[in-house]
C-alpha cells in the first residue's frame, strides 16, 4: 500500500532554523532557571549561617522596609506615569498631525535610551533642588495628609522625587505600547461613533479607551516591572533609612530592594552577602507575581493581544 | 541569529581567556632570569602582572601609583580593582589577588584562616598606606569655619541638636552670627569606611551622646539624610541649606568645615594633622611585628593632631607561594611607601602622606617579604 499523503519535504534550512528557534526558546527558560537556582542556593547561608548584625531581628523584619519601599516607589511612579502615558499615546495616535506625531513618538522613545545613572544625576542635581520649594508648599498646605506630613527634606531627595524619576523612566515603554494599541482601534468603531454625532473626545471615550483598556493595564504592568527593578537612579537619588514610612517629603524614606543591594554589596562580606542575595530573591518573587498578573490581565482579553 | 551571536561571543571570550593565560605564563618565567642576569649593582628590571583589589577610598591614589610605577617599570602591569574593603580582603583570602587595600585592619578571626597566595603557614603583613582626613562639611551662607567639640558633632548627627543657633554651637563660636535654621545631617547611605571611622570618633569622644559605637549602617533612630558615596554626600550638602555632612577632606571644596576640639584647641583638618594622630596612636595588641594595625586614638590630646581620619592599610604575604609575585610586591610596596609615591598620591588625591617614622617601619616589613 502506497502512502497517499504527500510526504513533507524536510529541507536542511528548515531543520536548522527549527532547531535554532527551539534552542533560543529553551535557553530563555534555562537562563531563568539558573538565575532562580543561583538565588536560592546563595540565599541559604543567610538563614543557616551565623547571625548577621544588619538583620539582628530576623530576615523578614530586615527585608520588610525594602519590600515596602520597592512597591511604594513603583506605585507612585506608576500613578504619575499612567495618565501621562495615556495622554501622550492619545495625542500621538488621534490628535497630532502625522509628521509631528512621528517626531514626538521618536522623542518619547529616545527617553528610553538614557542610562539610569544619568537619570540619577539629573535627579540629584536638577530635579531635587527644583522640587524642594514645591515640597515645602505641599507640606505647609496639605501637611494634614499623612503622605505630605513630617519634616520636609532640605535637599529634596525624597520618595516623591524618586517616584517622579521612575515615572519618567517608565514613560517611554508605556507610551509606545499604549500608542500601538490605540492605533489598532477598529476604524469602524471610531467612524460609527463619529457618525452618531460624537465629538472627538466622546469617540475616544466610547471607542478607543474601552478597546485599549487591557493594553493600558498590561503596559502599566510592564512599567511596574521596570520600576520595581530600577537600581541606580533610586540608589543615587533617595535618602534611605530602614523604616516603613508613608511620608514622601521627608529625609527618612524606605529604600528599595535593588537600591539597597547596590548600596550595601560593595562593603558586604561573609553571609551578609547571602542576606542581600536573599532580598534579591524576594524582588525576583515580586517581579514574577507582577508579571503573572499582567499575563492574566492580557489573557482575559486574548482576542486583542498578539502575545498569546 | 541568537546563536550566531552567542558563538561569536564565545569565540571572542575564549580568545581573551587564552591571551590572558599567555601573559601570565610569561610573568612566571622572566623575573628569575633577569634577576639572575643582573648580578651587578644595576637596577634589576622586573616584569609581570600584579593584581590587587580592595578599598575604594584609595582608588584615586592607586591610579596615581599605578601610572607612576608602570612608567618606571614598563614591564610590569598592576591592576587594582576598587571592590570595597570587605570584598578585597575576601578576594585575597581566596588567593585571587596578591595585595589588598583595606579601610580596616585584619580582623582577629580572619587571621585564623589560611591564605592561599602565601606559603603554607605564613601570615600576611599590613601597614597604613593611606591616611585621609575626614572633614565635617557644612553649608551655611557666609560661614566658612565653625568650632565644635566632639559632643556637639555627635549631638548633631544623632539628631539631638537640631538648630544651627543651638547654645552648644554658639558657645564654641563667639562672634559668629548663627542663623535660626534647621540642621540637616547628611550621612552615607552605603556602607563605608568613612562612616565607620567617623562614627568611631563620635563613639570614642562622646559615648553618652553617640551610643551605638562605630557603625557602617546608619541607625534609623538618629534620622538625618542618606546619600550615596562621597560625591552623593558632597552634592547633598552643597545642594541643601543648613546641611552638614562628613566626607573625605580632599572633596570638601568650598564648603565650610568644622574644626574639632583636641585637648584645649580647635584643630582644622590638614595632611600633617592627620598623619600626626596616627603616630600618636597605639598598635593593636597581640599582633605580629609585621602587623602594624593602629588603634586610632580619637581622644588624643596631642597638639595639632586631627582625630577624624580614615586609615587604609596595604596588605600582602610575608612569604609568597609564588616567588615572582614576592619580587613584584616588594617593588610595588616600596614605591607606595616612598616619599615619591606618597607625594604622588597626595598630589592627585589630596590625602595625607604617611610620616617618616611610619615609612621606616613599613620599609622594614617590605624588605622582609620573601
Amino acid at each position: 500500500m502506497t502512502d497517499t499523503k504527500p510526504k513533507a519535504v524536510r529541507r536542511l534550512g528548515d531543520i536548522v532554523f527549527a532547531n535554532l528557534a527551539f534552542f533560543a526558546g529553551v535557553s530563555i527558560l534555562a537562563t531563568l532557571a539558573t538565575v532562580a537556582a543561583f538565588l536560592f542556593a546563595q540565599s541559604v547561608p543567610a538563614f543557616t549561617g551565623p547571625p548577621i548584625d544588619a538583620a539582628s531581628e530576623g530576615f523578614f523584619s530586615y527585608v520588610l522596609p525594602f519590600v515596602f519601599g520597592t512597591v511604594y516607589a513603583s506605585v507612585i511612579g506608576l500613578a504619575i506615569a499612567t495618565p501621562l502615558a495615556v495622554g501622550i499615546a492619545l495625542y500621538i495616535s488621534h490628535f497630532a498631525n502625522r509628521r509631528f506625531a512621528q517626531i514626538l513618538g521618536y522623542a518619547v522613545d529616545l527617553l528610553a535610551a538614557i542610562p539610569s545613572v544619568v537619570y540619577g544625576l539629573w535627579g540629584i542635581l536638577v530635579l531635587a533642588p527644583f522640587l524642594s520649594p514645591t515640597f515645602n508648599w505641599l507640606n505647609a498646605n496639605l501637611g494634614w495628609i499623612p503622605m505630605f506630613a513630617g519634616q520636609v527634606s532640605a535637599t529634596g531627595r525624597t520618595m516623591l522625587t524618586v517616584g517622579i524619576v521612575l515615572a519618567i523612566m517608565v514613560l517611554p515603554i508605556m507610551a509606545a505600547l499604549i500608542r500601538e494599541i490605540f492605533l489598532q482601534t477598529p476604524r469602524l468603531h471610531e467612524e460609527a461613533a463619529l457618525a452618531l454625532g460624537a465629538t472627538r473626545w466622546e469617540m475616544i471615550k466610547m471607542a478607543v479607551l474601552p478597546f485599549g483598556r487591557p493594553g493600558i493595564i498590561s503596559a502599566a504592568m510592564l512599567g511596574l516591572g521596570r520600576a520595581l527593578g530600577e537600581t541606580m537612579a533610586v540608589a543615587m537619588v533617595l535618602s534611605p533609612a530602614a523604616v516603613v514610612s508613608f511620608a514622601v517629603l521627608t529625609s527618612t524614606n524606605s529604600n528599595t530592594i535593588a537600591a539597597n543591594i547596590a548600596l550595601q554589596f560593595p562593603e558586604a562580606g561573609g553571609n551578609y552577602t547571602n542576606l542581600l542575595i536573599a532580598t534579591g530573591l524576594v524582588l525576583f518573587a515580586i517581579t514574577m507575581v507582577v508579571n503573572m498578573i499582567a499575563r492574566w490581565v492580557i489573557s482575559r482579553r486574548a482576542e486583542f493581544s498578539g502575545a498569546n | 541569529m541568537n546563536n550566531i551571536l552567542k558563538l561569536g561571543a564565545l569565540a571572542a571570550a575564549s580568545t581573551l581567556v587564552l591571551a590572558g593565560c599567555a601573559a601570565n605564563e610569561a610573568v612566571v618565567e622572566t623575573p628569575t632570569t633577569s634577576a639572575a642576569a643582573g648580578s651587578t649593582e644595576t637596577v634589576v628590571e622586573i616584569t609581570g602582572t600584579l593584581n590587587g583589589s580592595g578599598a575604594s577610598s584609595m582608588a584615586a591614589g592607586q591610579e596615581a601609583w599605578i601610572a607612576a610605577f608602570q612608567i618606571a617599570n614598563p614591564g610590569v602591569t598592576v591592576n587594582y580593582d576598587p571592590t570595597g574593603s570587605g570584598t578585597g580582603r575576601a578576594q585575597f583570602m581566596e588567593g585571587a589577588t596578591s595585595f589588598t587595600g583595606s579601610d580596616s585592619y585584619w580582623k582577629d578571626e580572619e587571621l585564623l584562616e589560611t591564605f592561599p597566595s602565601c606559603e603554607v603557614g605564613t601570615m600576611p603583613w599590613e601597614f597604613p598606606i593611606w591616611i585621609s582626613p575626614i572633614a565635617v562639611i557644612f553649608n551655611l551662607d557666609g560661614i566658612s569655619s565653625l568650632n565644635m567639640d566632639g559632643a556637639t558633632v555627635a549631638g548633631i548627627f544623632a539628631g539631638e541638636i537640631t538648630m544651627w543657633n543651638d547654645s552648644a554651637i554658639a558657645a564654641a563660636n563667639p562672634g559668629v552670627a548663627l542663623p535660626e535654621l534647621q540642621i540637616t545631617a547628611v550621612h552615607r547611605s552605603d556602607e563605608s569606611g568613612t562612616s565607620k571611622n567617623f562614627t568611631d570618633y563620635l563613639a570614642k569622644v562622646a559615648e553618652n551622646v553617640w551610643t551605638v559605637g562605630a557603625i557602617e549602617a546608619w541607625p534609623v533612630e538618629y534620622g538625618g539624610e542618606g546619600a550615596q558615596g562621597t560625591s552623593g554626600v558632597v552634592s547633598a550638602v552643597t545642594g541643601g541649606n543648613g546641611t552638614i555632612g562628613y566626607a573625605d577632606a580632599s572633596r570638601a571644596g568650598d564648603l565650610g568645615t568644622v574644626a574639632v576640639k583636641v585637648g584645649t584647641d580647635f584643630v582644622s583638618y590638614s595632611a600633617e594633622a592627620a598623619a600626626a594622630v596616627v603616630d600618636a596612636s597605639p598598635l593593636a595588641e597581640g599582633r605580629e611585628s609585621y602587623d602594624l594595625a593602629y588603634k586610632i586614638d580619637r581622644n588624643t590630646t596631642a597638639s595639632g593632631a586631627y582625630p577624624i581620619v580614615l586609615v587604609s592599610y596595604l596588605m600582602g604575604c610575608n612569604d609568597y607561594a609564588d616567588d615572582a609575585q614576592a619580587e613584584l610586591v616588594r617593588a610595588w610596596a616600596s614605591f607606595l611607601v616612598s616619599e615619591e609615591g606618597q607625594n604622588a598620591a597626595a598630589a592627585s588625591a589630596g590625602n595625607a602622606p604617611i610620616s617618616a617614622g611610619l615609612r621606616a617601619k613599613a620599609q622594614a616589613i617590605i624588605d622582609a617579604i620573601k
